[in-house]
Order: structure tokens, then sequence, then C-alpha cells
């Protein structure tokens, strides 16, 4: 049992309850509108009594409890309540699950991004459940007139050995609403875990599969419009001048106007990314009114900066990586010496185009602003910098902004970039009526804050015994500059240089799911590979013999070096023991090994390649995943999975092109993106048990396929793939 | 505009509305049926499928003049109370992420397996080809289908 301080603000209890009071109104609609079967109801409750800003408990025995991180789609809408019911120790049964808005008094970190929600939430949660049992059992003590050490809880229930009494939560939770917050409160032993560690099924599943209005774009309002927004066609171009008259009068169109999204004086947020400063609004009364005035709209733009093409991104990122930077970003040993005295050198160049998004749900954002209040509702991922920055676009003290997360049709970074909720109030404002702002599917692919466009070099040395003695990596990208100085191997090779470029490019860029990593850990798993051809030496053993350098005697200070190698170690074993690497009938001939840490979770993978009719198909992925402690086994492989068959996906199919500063894929009949027959036949996942603090899942499976693919499509075709996407990769050698 | 008698999930529907009109956005902005979902506009994402009479169509390409008679079921209408064995298999197997695309997945694999009970592998996967699933929760979908399949049969 681990005791720790509690530290809450004990006035956002008070304003919590206050707040919470339409709680049972909520609760009432989620039950009418699930239709759970009696025996998962008991009976409507007739009173909820607030305990803590993240849960309240009906009088029979039912608990909500509020989720507070925004859902894209990662399943921490159940992950995290499960922590919460853990340490309150209710049984699973009894949990209705309700999203919390934007609410910084009760929450903290209420944002999806870096695989950071269940790490960083750990502990308020488990403090949460934790606080409201302590509360729970004072209230009993007190009841029953004995010491609170002797009530012990399980699935709910309050009991007392010695006197033989014993209470659900129901019965207790009104005296227990009015127990003084404790100072510090006792955690459970993870040994005692009941909830966590338990495959439990994602808490909108019956929403989900019967249409259940879930989503932004879902939204409808009493007087709602929609609007569309028009923004320049090319990156370097901005809004000259239009002619509206025509299309004003177009059915169902109440208005066109420019709108400064963001105006000189406004205090922009890190949040706002590329949002574009000056946008064409179309609002009507429906959307496809909207989509035929945004057809029939003649729109002049005029040109900012040179516009940029692929060929341009191409040039320009080679020719960085042919100069050398200022300053290295890392640099141990003597590299030009040690590759001097290299048996065997080796050089390779990879590169990666730059990719959208392509969140299935566009974005979108509903909005009713008026003089004194602002409502907003829709999917985003950092609410409480959009709410920062609408209170400097609208000029509005933050208490009369309002902002709910919508579940959102899913993320992957770009809803990190919240311009469309500030474009979607300053619509709002201008008519002077609730909107709900639309993207089209063009909008949305053609809008930017790409994943950069990247290119890397690597260089190694060998001595004669085929020891890796030399590491040289060059990365560069746009508005980005890639590479991780002080990641693997780095701390494992006695001579160790890692340089960076950033090329300035005016087409926008933002965080793609696992940003950079997305890249380089391909790249660099795909070069292990081939100097571990090179030294003659099985890649797993070639890997594993790095990591025990970096156990034994590592290079540099030790905690500059930011993975653990024994995890690291660990996860390769585990995948090699889990796929029979090496095991007699399997000649490893068709099979590729990749290994990555990143957001704090060390993934390895084994990917099995089976040629049918000259086309390389991948029948299985066995994947080892150290994240600690696993809240849902059963969401965790899901996050698993659709990570390596995004990461299979963009390696191999996906890419955005430009010329003349313009998009050339607008829509998924260019934009190539997985489909079911390209997806791989098997995947399999083990988890280390290990009992360390969780980390994320969202991302860390994704960035190392890019490199098992690789690897496996060498043994199945004899060529190695320098160039991403794979399938269009006319490189002969990097 | 015209005036339309549309049959969707077994209502009669009366509306006026300009006889281009994808049937997707007569679902979502005109009957408040927004469990069809729009993701492309171009009938390459699968997103938006709904039933005309029992065939999988893609509703965003579909203009409300083309349906005549034709009986349109949309996810909320697949069963009275979310319990086809479809959308059974896909909460036992946990498919989704997001969910997003889903009520388009589970409008395609009901269709086929209506058509098709007893799928193999290489079946489900080129019916299931146009409805893209940007999570990745592919090996899922699959699985749940061959689970509603065999329900179905058993």
């Amino acid at each position: 049992m681990t005791l720790i301080k509690t530290t809450y603000n004990r006035r956002s209890f008070l304003k919590s309850s206050a707040l919470a009071g339409g709680g049972m109104m909520l609760s009432f609609s989620w039950l009418a509108s699930c239709k759970p079967s009696p025996e998962q109801i008991k009976s409507l409750p007739k009173e909820w009594f607030d305990i803590n800003g993240f849960l309240k408990i009906a009088d029979n025995g039912l608990v909500t409890i509020m989720s507070p991180n925004p859902e894209i789609g990662q399943n921490i809408k159940t992950a995290m309540p499960m922590i919460v019911a853990e340490e309150l120790d209710t049984a699973w049964e009894d949990v209705i699950v309700e999203q919390a808005p934007l609410n910084t008094d009760i929450f903290t970190r209420q944002l999806a991004g870096g695989s950071q929600s269940i790490r960083q939430g750990w502990e308020s949660l488990r403090m949460a459940g934790a606080t409201a049992r302590h509360m729970l059992i004072a209230a009993a003590a007190e009841a029953w007139q004995v010491p609170a050490e002797e009530i012990t809880t399980d699935a709910g229930v309050l009991s007392h050995k010695a006197s033989d009494k014993s209470a659900g939560y129901g019965e207790m939770a009104s005296a227990a609403a009015n127990i003084p917050i404790p100072e510090e409160v006792a955690l459970k032993d993870i040994n005692d875990f009941k909830i966590i560690g338990t495959d439990r099924k994602n808490v909108d599943g019956p929403k989900i599969v019967s249409g259940k209005p879930l989503f932004g774009l879902d939204i409808h309002e009493e007087g709602m419009l929609i609007a569309m927004i028009v923004h320049p066609p090319a990156f370097g171009m901005t809004y000259k001048s239009m002619d509206a008259e025509t299309v004003k009068s177009m059915p169902g169109i109440k208005d066109v106007f420019p709108i400064e999204v963001y105006p000189e004086e406004v205090e922009k947020q890190w949040s706002d990314g590329g949002g574009i400063p000056q946008l064409v609004a179309i609002v009507g009364e429906t959307t496809w009114q909207c989509m035929q005035a945004k057809k029939a709209l003649a729109v002049e733009w005029e040109e900012t900066s040179k516009p940029e093409s692929s060929a341009y991104h191409e040039e320009a990122l080679t020719k960085l990586l042919n100069t050398t930077p200022q300053a290295p970003a890392r640099e141990d040993g003597d590299v030009k010496k040690a590759f001097k005295n290299a048996a065997k050198v080796i050089e390779r160049t990879y590169s990666a185009p730059f990719l959208a998004h392509n969140t299935m749900e566009p974005m979108n954002f509903f909005a009713n602003v008026t003089s004194d209040k602002a409502e907003l509702k829709g999917p985003i991922q950092t609410p409480e910098f959009l709410e920062k920055t609408l209170a400097s676009r609208l000029d509005m003290p933050l208490e009369k902004i309002d902002i709910m997360m919508t579940r959102m049709g899913g993320g992957f970074g770009r809803r990190l970039y919240g311009h469309f909720g500030v474009e979607a109030a300053v619509i709002s404002q201008k008519m002077q009526a609730p909107i709900k702002l639309v993207y089209t599917r063009e909008d949305d692919m053609t809008q930017g804050t790409y994943r950069p466009a990247y290119k890397v070099r690597y260089k190694a040395g060998l001595d004669e015994n085929g020891k890796l003695i030399a590491w040289h990596v060059r990365g560069a990208g746009a508005n980005d500059d890639l590479v991780f100085e002080n990641r693997f191997p780095a701390g494992a090779v006695d001579n160790y240089l890692a340089e960076k470029h950033r090329l300035d490019s005016n087409v926008t860029t933002g965080a793609w799911r696992a940003p950079r990593s997305n890249f380089i850990a391909g790249a660099e798993q795909s070069f292990l590979d081939e100097v571990a051809e090179l030294a003659e030496k099985d890649p797993i053993e070639f890997r594993l013999e790095l990591f025990e350098r970096a156990i034994a005697n590592p290079v540099g200070d030790p905690e500059k070096n930011d993975y653990d190698p024994e995890r690291y170690a660990g996860v390769l074993k585990l995948v090699k023991e889990k796929s029979g690497w090496n095991s007699g009938s399997n000649d490893n001939s068709m099979r590729g090994v990749s290994a990555y840490f990143c957001h704090n979770s060390y993934v390895a993978q084994v990917l099995d390649i089976e040629m049918e009719a000259n086309t390389p198909t991948v029948k299985k992925v066995w994947c080892a995943v150290d994240c600690g402690i696993v809240i849902n086994p059963l969401s965790g492989r899901n996050q698993i999975e659709g990570g390596i068959i995004d990461g299979i996906g963009h390696a191999t199919y996906s890419q955005m092109t430009f010329k003349d500063g313009k998009p050339e894929q607008e829509n998924f009949d260019k934009y190539q993106l997985i489909r079911q027959q390209q997806a791989p036949k098997e995947i399999e996942t083990f988890y280390v048990d290990n009992g360390i603090n969780p980390t994320g899942l969202g991302e860390p499976s994704l960035p190392p396929i890019m490199g098992a693919l690789a690897n496996a499509l060498y043994k199945a075709t004899g060529r190695r793939h320098y160039s991403q996407p794979y399938a269009t990769d006319k490189q002969v050698v990097g | 505009m015209a005036n339309f008698t549309l049959k969707v999930n077994g209502k009669t529907q009366q509306l006026e509305v300009d006889p281009t009109t994808p049937v997707l956005w007569v679902l979502r902005d005109h009957l408040k049926l927004v469990g069809t979902k729009y993701g492309c506009g171009i009938a390459q994402c699968g997103a938006c499928t709904v039933h005309l009479n029992d065939n999988a169509v893609r509703s965003c390409q579909l203009p409300i003049s083309a349906v005549g008679e034709q009986e349109i079921t949309t996810i909320e209408g697949l069963s009275e109370n979310g319990d086809h064995p479809v959308q059974k298999a896909w909460i036992e197997e946990d498919v989704y992420q997001c969910g997003y695309c889903q009520a388009g997945q589970i409008m395609n694999a009901s269709a086929f397996l209506k058509k098709n009970p007893n799928p193999t592998d290489a079946e489900i996967e080129t019916a299931m080809n146009g409805n893209i699933c940007r999570c990745g929760t592919y090996t899922r979908i699959k699985k749940a289908i061959k689970k509603a399949a065999s329900t179905e049969n058993a």
C-alpha cells in the first residue's frame, strides 16, 4: 500500500459540487439512450451524491465517473475511469462513464497527445478513486461506531467483520459527501488490482454500433446554421477579393464573407499551428447548399511567398544533408577517426513525403457566440489552449467560454491544432447565430498541418569483428529537425555523431501520430538491418549486443540517454521467443525485425511476408510491448494493432505531393490509405509484465513497423526500400 | 426544390428538398439521422453506406431523386435495439477505435452477409475493401464478420 498526499484544490470541490447539479438529468438520459439490461441498472437511482469532481455515487450504488481527457479513439474514455473505479473499489458493472467538459478547476492536462493521458493521469485518477473510498469508509465508521481501519471494501460494498455489518456504497454516499477530504490517502497495492489489467469493452460500443450522435459533426441545435470555409488553393497564397453577390442569392445561403481568423493582435497558442489567418466563410441552411455555393464561388488569391513543389522539397532536403551543420546535436568519441580505421563502412539515405492526417471525421466545430458568452462543442485534442486563444480573439474572459469535447472521429495529432474552433467562433460571432462549421474532405486534406517531409542519412563503421564502432546520423525535415540525438544507438557506440537541419517551408506542418519517430524509426531500423548483414550477424543478436554494451558500460552520461537498454532488450527478447525467431523450420527467409522506443514505451516487432502471385502479403506480425502496467489489455491490443496497420499503410501507400504550392491529392481517389485487403492477416501482441507505472500506447507500435516491413520486404523480394511510400519507390540504392 | 416521399427505416417521410441533394445529407440534415457518416463525398471511403432495399450503397453519391419507391435502411434502423448479429459481433470483438467509420462498415458487412452467409476470408476482404478505417481495425472487422456469420448460421 502506498500513501500519497492528496493535491486537490479544496475550493474546487465545492465548486464542482455546485456545477454538477445537473448530474441526475445527464445520467437519466444516458440510461434512456443506452437501454441497459435490468440487471445492469438494478433500479433507477433517486439521488446522486457528489463525492469529488471525478465521481458521484447514487443512492442505489451506481457510480458516475467523469473521463477528463478528450477521446480520439485511443479509448481512454474506458481506461481512465477504470483507474478511478479500481481505487474506489467498486464493481465495473455499476459504473457509468461521462465525458467531462473542459474544467481546469478540477482536472489537469485535459489533452490528448503524446500518448500521455494514462501516464500523466495515473496518479490523479488513482487519488480520485482512493479519496472517495476513504470518505465512504469514514462515513461507515461513523455510522457503525467502529474503527475505520477495520472496515474493508469490495465491489462497492463496505463491511465490518467483527460486528457483522455491511452496506453498499449507495447507502453511505450521502454521509460520505459530507466527510472532509482527507489530507492523505492510501492507494492499493498493484497486486490487489481487480479492474486494472482486465479486458473491459469500450464504454461507447453500444452507441457506436447503433449510430447514436457522438461526434462533433453530429451536433444539431435549434436555429443552427451550417458554415463552410474556402481557403487558399496553394501554400504561399492569401485572400485578395471575391464576387459573392450571385452566390449569396443561391438557395439557403445566408451570407458569404471574408474572415480574419487571426488578426495581428491575437495572442496565439502553439495549438493554433498552421491556422490560415484569412479565409472566406459561407453560411447557409444545409450542408448540401453550402457545398453548392462553395463550388460556385469565385475567389481571387494573391501570392505572399514562393510556391513550393515536391521536387523543390526533395532538392532542398538533399542539399541540407550535404551540408555540415554549425554544431552537432551530440558527439561522443572521435567519429572521423573511427570511420578511417573501420574495416567496413556503409552509408544509406532514407526519405519520406509529407502526409495528411486524414481523420475520417473531417474538421468541424459548433459555436454559439453571443455578446456575453461563447459556447463551443466539437472534436478538439487541446481544449485548454483553444479556450485561451478564444479569450484573446473574442476579447472575453475564460469564465465566459465553455468548451465541450465530443468523441472524435480520429485525431492522429490533427486536432491538436484547433484553428477550426476559432474559425467557428468568429463565424458565429459575425452571424449572431449558432453555427456548425464543416470542412469538406477536400478542405481537410488540403488545409496543411502535415507530417513533414523528411530525409536522413546514416553512416556506420564496423571493425574487423563486425562490431559497430562508429555511427553518424544527419537528418532534415520541413519545419522540423527530425533527429533524437539521445535515443538509441546513442550510448551504445563509442564514436557517435548526431546532426540535424531544418528546412523552412511555407507548407504548414504539425504533429502526426508519433512525430519524427513515424519516419526515423523505420529508417534507423532498416539501416541497422543492413549493418547487421554487413557484420554477418543475426539482426536480433546484433541489436542485443548493442543493448548489452549500453547496459554494462554506456557511452557518455547515462542520464542523457533517454531510453532504458534493459527494457529495450527485454521486448526484443520477448518477440524473439514468441515469433520463434531462428527456430529450425523457419529460416527467417521472409521475416523482418524491428525495435523502437518512443513516448516512454518499448516495442519490438517481427513481421512475416508471404508472396502471393508476386505480391507481398503481410501474413503475421508479432509485437512485444513494454508500457509498464497495462490498464485495459483489450483496448491496448486494439491500439497496437491499429498502429501497426497505420504504419504499414502509410509507409507503403500514402503521400502528399505539391505542384506550385498546390496539394496534388485532395481526396481518397488520389490519396491512398491502407484498406482491408492490404492489412496484415494476423497480429499477436505480448505485454511485458513488470509492474512499472503505466506509459502510453497510442503511438509506440506505429514507428517500428515501418522498419520490420522494409526488412521483411528485402528478404521476400531482395530489394531494400529507401524511400516511402514503398509501393512507388523507384530508388535503387540510397 | 421538389417534394419527395421517402421510406426510411420503415417510416414514410415527406420532405421538400433540392432533387440533387445526396441521400447522405437528406438523412443527416433533414431527417436528423446522423449515424450515417460523411467521409469523402465521392464514394471512396464507405462511411456513408446505407441499404437501398437490401443492397449496400454509398449515400453520398445517391441523389434523393434516384431513390423512388426503394426502401432506405440506415444504421439506426438495422435493428430495433442494436442487436443485429453484426452489431452484436462488433461489440463482442470490441472492433472500434474512434468509431466514426463503423456504421458504414456494419452496413456494408450486414448487406454482404445477407448475400453470402458463409464467406471465406478472401471474400470478406474483397467485400470490405471499399470501407476505409483510418484507425486500422481491419483485423477485428474481419473477425467480427466471421463471428456474425457463425452465429447466424448456428
